[in-house]
């Protein structure tokens, strides 16, 4: 355990976790409004194409954090331009972004005359070796892209939930659409040395899913998005910090399956909150002909009987094998 | 009293899709407090008639003035409120009643401010309106479809206009949701507000309608008092099969009978362009 805190005391240990927090909160920020807008993968195609981009640093030497920038930011306008105007779907537009922006990557990166494992690291993430300045950097970019998601909330909203109306309400649609893209983008790059460019999209839509199991209003799915996000990229950071004393353990994919575990467990509790919700609603009080008087009933219904038990109107019913049975002076009705 | 003022104006106008002409010569003014059914088949162009009126097509010819200005320079976009014709309300992420009505005020808000007192009191108002007050925190997925579309006429409503557009609000609707639709919009016009309604069907809105508008073809067959239902889908307006002549109505048609309504696409789905073509476009 000694050994684990001298660990955390280190410069850059420390780097590390300050990055981690900065994109735990950055990346499903970003990525609910991606959901939103059912572009859950918009995140991978990006990362993709910020492929190229990493390679295109190497290549000329420039940092590769920053051209990777460039290209994710021109990458995600052009989703968003093939989206807007072209006959291809959404995802069809990805896919080919997917695709181009892998291989033009590993291409480049062989003419640079670099190896696959300097791509790697931003394919994969390589968090515990970010310098100084690159932790202002990913400070700072990701401070941007919070303060923009949040702030404007209201109108991301709107644009996200319904184009059309949000026209007519007088927003620049487009501004916001290409304004949601370059957040996608920069997070993307953000979100690089932490989890990698292939893993990048799993920190913005695997807290955003399991947010949303036992979630109802958009405000607290985006609020619980991000604290899940930050608690998954953390903690995936200190779980392989305190693994790797007994083995290899990378702290990008450990932060992805930190926040997949968060899904596992948030999934089922969500369905059977959701399905007792549903048992448990009133039913509509209608008015019926004739209902059945039930004569013999071997049970008491009553409070703790162990059936479900079902406002209606005036009453309640108790819901067991199909039935529907309230309580009328002394037998039951079948409702 | 001054006559009413003319809020919509669209004098000659065309709507384009694709490059094929959708509408053409359409010449519609509504005034101040009128509440209009634009009527018509499938196709017929009344769904790309107003959102013309809305803006969310440019108009290829003609001039659209709102509220005695031209479209280009109209910014007083709090003064609509338009009700598009969508599936639900729903979306990605989960969204509770209020927070959909509350988008509603967008437009006017500033900036990176909060809601205010006003801003609660009018969200409050409108779900009131349209009877979801006691829904208002639950996930609007968790809705009917029904309910689903008076939150979006809360949305529209939210934004206190005076000027609504909706489109189809009661397609997939049944019939008690329809009465409490009829009922809003019954509310809003004995307000003084101003309503174009997109309706294939009036069903409980007729008695509401001051005036019919119908849509044949991307052209205005008819612009007068209201017409029930079975008229509007007699064959002078191109809609469906009908056997009895309408002899009060002028009509442009040549008395034959469709034997069964017709159906096009305003701009031709063209997938594989390499294919063979129709026999009548060779």
């Amino acid at each position: 355990m000694n050994e684990f805190l001298d660990l955390l005391g280190l410069p850059f240990m420390q780097r590390a976790i300050i990055a981690a927090i900065f994109t735990g909160l950055a990346a499903p920020a970003v990525g609910t409004y991606l959901v939103q807008r059912r572009l859950a993968l918009m995140g991978d195609g990006i990362g993709h194409v910020a492929v190229t981009g990493v390679a295109l640093g190497l290549l000329t030497g420039a940092s590769p954090t920053w051209t990777a920038v460039v290209v994710a930011v021109l990458g995600a306008v052009l989703i968003e331009v093939i989206r807007e105007r072209g006959h291809a779907n959404g995802d069809v537009a990805l896919a080919l972004l997917f695709y181009g922006g892998l291989a033009g990557g590993v291409l480049v990166t062989g003419l640079a005359g670099q190896s696959g494992a300097r791509l790697q690291q931003y394919l994969f993430g390589s968090i515990t070796t970010i310098s100084v300045a690159d932790v202002l950097v990913t400070m700072a970019l990701a401070a941007v892209v919070v303060v923009v998601c949040l702030g404007l909330a209201p109108q991301l909203f709107a644009v996200s939930q319904d184009q059309e109306f949000a026209r007519v309400a007088g927003l620049n649609i487009r501004f916001y659409n290409l304004l949601v893209a370059v957040l996608a983008a920069v997070s993307v790059t953000v979100a690089m040395r932490t989890v990698g460019l292939l893993l990048v999209s799993a920190l913005m839509v695997v807290p955003v899913a399991t947010a949303q199991q036992v979630t109802r209003s958009f405000r607290t799915t985006l609020g619980a998005a991000m604290v899940l996000g930050m608690l998954a990229s953390l903690g995936g950071l200190l779980l392989s910090a305190y693994a790797s004393f007994h083995a290899r353990v990378a702290p990008g994919p450990t932060i992805v399956l930190l926040a997949l575990a968060g899904f596992v467990v948030a999934w089922p509790v969500g369905v059977f909150l959701r399905s007792r919700r549903r048992l448990r609603r009133p039913f509509p009080v209608v008015e019926v002909a004739a209902h059945e008087v039930i004569d013999e009933h071997p049970h008491d219904h009553g409070r703790d009987c162990g059936h479900v038990a079902v406002r209606h109107g005036d009453h309640v019913d108790y819901v067991h094998d199909g039935h529907r049975h309230a309580v009328h002076e002394k037998h039951y009705d079948e409702h | 009293m001054s006559a009413p003022t003319v809020v919509v104006e669209l004098t000659n106008g065309a709507v384009a899709i694709a490059g094929r002409p959708v509408l053409r010569g359409i010449d519609l003014c509504v005034r101040s407090g009128e509440f209009v059914a634009l009527m018509g088949a499938n196709g017929s162009g009344k769904s790309t008639l107003v959102r013309a009126l809305t803006g969310l097509w440019p108009l290829a010819t003609g001039t659209l003035s709102l509220f005695g200005t031209p479209l280009a320079s109209f910014h007083d976009w709090q003064r609509v409120g338009f009700v598009p014709q969508r599936g639900g309300a729903g979306s990605g992420v989960p969204a509770s009643v209020w927070e959909i009505v509350a988008s509603g005020r967008l437009a006017r808000r500033r900036l990176l401010r909060p809601l205010g007192r006003g801003d609660r009191a009018a969200i409050a108002d409108a779900l009131e309106v349209v009877g979801l007050a006691h829904r208002a925190r639950d996930g609007v997925s968790t809705l009917s479809g029904g309910q689903q579309q008076r939150v979006l006429i809360a949305r529209a409503l939210a934004g206190e206009p005076e000027l609504f557009f909706l489109d189809e609000p009661t397609a997939g609707v049944d019939l008690p949701n329809q009465h409490v639709l009829a009922d809003t919009l019954g509310t809003l016009s004995r307000r003084g507000a101003t309503i174009v309604l997109v309706a294939h069907e009036l069903g409980p809105m007729a008695p509401l309608i001051h005036r019919a508008v119908v849509m044949r073809d991307g052209r205005i067959a008819y612009d007068g008092p209201p017409l029930t239902d079975h008229q509007v889908h007699l064959p002078g307006f191109g809609g469906h099969v009908a056997d009895v002549a309408m002899a009060h109505l002028e009509t442009h048609d040549h008395g034959h009978h469709h034997a069964e309504p017709e159906r096009h696409d305003h701009a031709p789905h063209v997938a594989s362009p390499l294919d063979q073509l129709d026999e009548d476009e060779r």
